[in-house]
């Protein structure tokens, strides 16, 4: 073989590289990059969240936009030191369209810097820090869950309604409550009340019991906490057996007695609390909702289920817009503002700042079900200050 | 604040001091007398509590028995598994810098915590008080108090005297004291110190399960409990002086009342002000309040 033909060979070869590629681009998977707590105390909610995303996608018979799909999976263990590291992995290592992720606050104000700085789309299906749909906010990101503001703001409402005109907040000093506090102090405000004392302790500290003879003092006419977890078991435990829940009303975000009533028990009987998601909602999508989910996973879905669900049917959306093309990256991300989300929480839309724009119920602790016992405010938008977009 | 709140809140000072002594007198135990730096003594906490929640109904169901009997099988399973642990791992560390104490301790913390997520998951439990201590007691128009926390201040109280007793007073307890000055001159006066540490580790290990199954009605049961409790023992024990149960008992009750008031006082300082007392005791008493013995 002499030099030209060995030239055109090489002509031919890498053209016919370029055809196959061309061809792979066009049949291969949009790739969506997990960043969960797969261990941990979240570790629960983040196999929630896979499974309501997964579900949506197999209700669609594995495509979205026309394009199967292809799962990679990192675990934020709910570490901020090494959400930086483990977001890169899925943009870098793994070339991911889309990151969806994840629970703990402080591990997404770090995958919302590095999304915003990569231009990454990034759907969040739980954590509700403010800022990042605040001075934050980007194009790229989206909210398919709720700010902490939001319930907040809603029992703040609903309590000034209820003729609390002095209200004492309690919380552990941290953004998470800061943030629902502020909801609450808005809330409050609106509807005629003020809060005249706010009461914080380190988190994760829960021996309350010095801060609940404060509030004895103080005799207000309502109380609001947000604690979750641990620490809302032992906060409600400790508010009914000083005596307290018989004489001042205790008001919380959802969180308070979500996943946590068998462990509550008595002491959260009747409590109120808001939400933008509750037992016995009455809606076809939530009832066919649950029993998918039943069925797929053998399970009963909670808030995070349908907030993995949700953040599936807004990527369908976009996805859909542009027939899978993710490149066209404009029309994606304006289909998804438009989005109208069929949710089983209720249809929602989203606001300017990419934060669901959504009712949030009033919840009645019956049992070990969080009863809706009506909407505490209907299409509550965060007014995320701080967006610039 | 008025003198009601004023005496609310030196009685929850009191309680929760009383509390934080139980937990941290097995640590005392371990670290100060057999100078083992035990980062575990915060998952044995644990398990207490998890004891608490798994043993309730088996044994309502098998012995038929309430609260004590679970609290004595859970004690007995205490004392073996600490003998256990003893004799697999923590003997090896005597003689061993405290790095590689360590090293081990806080490999237990993981394998303990897995185990946990494994067996009991992570969601959070309740654990139910028995039915004669659910009440409470009114505290003038205020408020009312738990008849359970009160219960727990008294076993607390009991814990401290008879540790005194043991430690002060008794044939063993001299041993331990002397053995925690120098070893070897002990076992050459013909005291099996092998198996004396081996039952004073189990009793470290009885003594924080106790503690985390009297606070499971009050605390509830979820993951990474034992962390925080472990955090604050070591800064009682440390205050009080490493090895001292007197000193350990006053540290209680002093971090108790700083921790109340400071919350109440200063709460924008509240997560630093028992570090602040720690370190002012430091400067003022390098050994702590009380020297070994």
């Amino acid at each position: 073989m002499n030099g030209r033909s060995q030239k055109i060979a090489a002509v031919l070869c890498a053209a016919a590289l370029t055809v196959t590629a061309a061809a792979a681009q066009a049949q291969s998977k949009i790739k969506v990059g997990f960043m969960l707590p797969y261990t941990g105390t979240y570790a629960a909610l983040g196999n929630a969240i896979e499974n309501g995303f997964r579900l949506y996608v197999q209700e669609q018979g594995g495509k979205l936009g026309g394009r199967e799909i292809e799962y990679f999976k990192v675990d934020d263990e709910s570490e901020p030191s090494k959400a930086v590291d483990n977001i890169n992995k899925l943009i870098k290592r793994d070339n991911v369209d889309v990151v969806v992720g994840t629970v703990h606050s402080g591990v997404v104000m770090a995958m919302a810097k590095v999304a915003k700085d990569t231009n990454t789309l990034l759907v969040i299906p739980n954590a509700g820090a403010r800022a990042v749909t605040g001075p934050m906010c980007a194009p790229s990101i989206f909210r398919a869950s709720f700010s902490n503001w939001q319930p907040g703001y809603a029992m703040g409402k609903v309590a000034g309604e209820k003729g609390a005109k002095k209200v004492v907040t309690i919380t552990w000093k941290y953004a998470a409550g800061d943030e629902s506090v502020e909801g609450f102090k808005d809330g409050i405000a609106a509807s005629g009340g003020q809060v005249v004392k706010e009461l914080t302790l380190p988190f994760p500290n829960v021996e309350f019991q010095a801060l609940l003879t404060e509030i004895a003092a103080a005799k207000p006419d309502a109380v609001y906490a947000f604690f979750a977890g641990g620490g809302a078991v032992k906060f409600v435990k400790d508010y009914d057996a000083a005596g307290l829940g018989k004489t001042i009303p205790l008001y919380g975000p959802g969180f308070l007695t979500d996943g946590t009533l068998e462990a509550q028990g008595a002491s959260a009987q009747g409590l109120l609390t808001t939400l933008h998601y509750a037992d016995g909602l009455d809606l076809p999508k939530d009832k066919a909702f649950r029993a998918a989910y039943q069925a797929a996973y053998k399970a009963a879905p909670d808030v995070y289920a349908v907030q993995g669900y949700d953040s599936a049917q807004l990527l369908a959306v976009g996805l859909n817009a542009v027939k899978g093309d993710v490149a066209k990256r404009a029309e994606l991300v304006a289909a998804m503002e438009k989005a109208k989300i069929d949710s089983p929480r209720g249809t929602f839309t989203l606001s300017k700042s990419h934060e669901p724009v959504q009712d949030i119920y009033l919840r009645k602790v019956e049992g070990t079900q969080n009863k809706v016992a009506g909407v505490a405010v209907k299409a509550l938008a965060d007014p995320s200050p701080g967006c610039k977009m | 604040m008025d003198l009601a709140t004023f005496l609310v809140q030196c009685l929850n000072a009191l309680q929760y001091g009383l509390l934080l002594f139980l937990v941290a007198s097995g640590l005392t135990l371990i670290f100060g007398i057999m100078g083992v730096i035990n980062l575990a003594h915060g998952s044995f906490y644990m398990i207490g509590a998890y004891l608490a929640y798994a043993l309730a109904p088996w044994v309502a169901l098998h012995l038929g028995g309430g609260f004590f009997t679970a609290l004595l099988l859970g004690m007995m399973l205490a004392v073996a598994f600490g003998y256990a642990l003893e004799w697999g791992f923590v003997s090896y560390l005597y003689e061993r810098e405290h790095l590689q104490q360590v090293l081990m301790t806080y490999g237990l913390i993981l394998v303990f915590e897995e185990l946990r997520s494994l067996f009991a998951g992570d969601d959070v439990h309740g654990v139910k008080p028995p039915d004669w201590l659910t009440g409470s007691v009114p505290l003038g128009d205020l408020m009312t108090y738990p008849v359970y926390r009160l219960f727990m201040s008294g076993v607390c109280i009991a814990v401290a005297l008879g540790l005194y007793v043991v430690i002060a007073r008794t044939r063993i307890g001299m041993a331990i004291r002397a053995g925690a000055s120098n070893r070897e001159m002990v076992q050459s006066l013909g005291v099996n110190i092998r198996f004396l540490y081996r039952v004073v580790f189990a009793a470290g290990v009885a003594l924080a399960v106790l503690a985390g199954m009297i606070a499971a009605p009050v605390s509830s049961v979820y993951p990474g409990m034992g962390n925080q409790v472990l955090i604050i023992s070591f800064v009682v024990v440390v205050i009080g002086g490493i090895g001292s149960i007197r000193g350990a008992f006053l540290a209680s009750l002093l971090v108790g009342v700083v921790d109340t008031f400071g919350k109440v006082l200063f709460p924008q300082a509240a997560g630093v002000l028992v570090y602040v007392l720690m370190a002012a005791i430091l400067l003022w008493r390098p050994e702590g309040l009380f020297r070994q013995g």
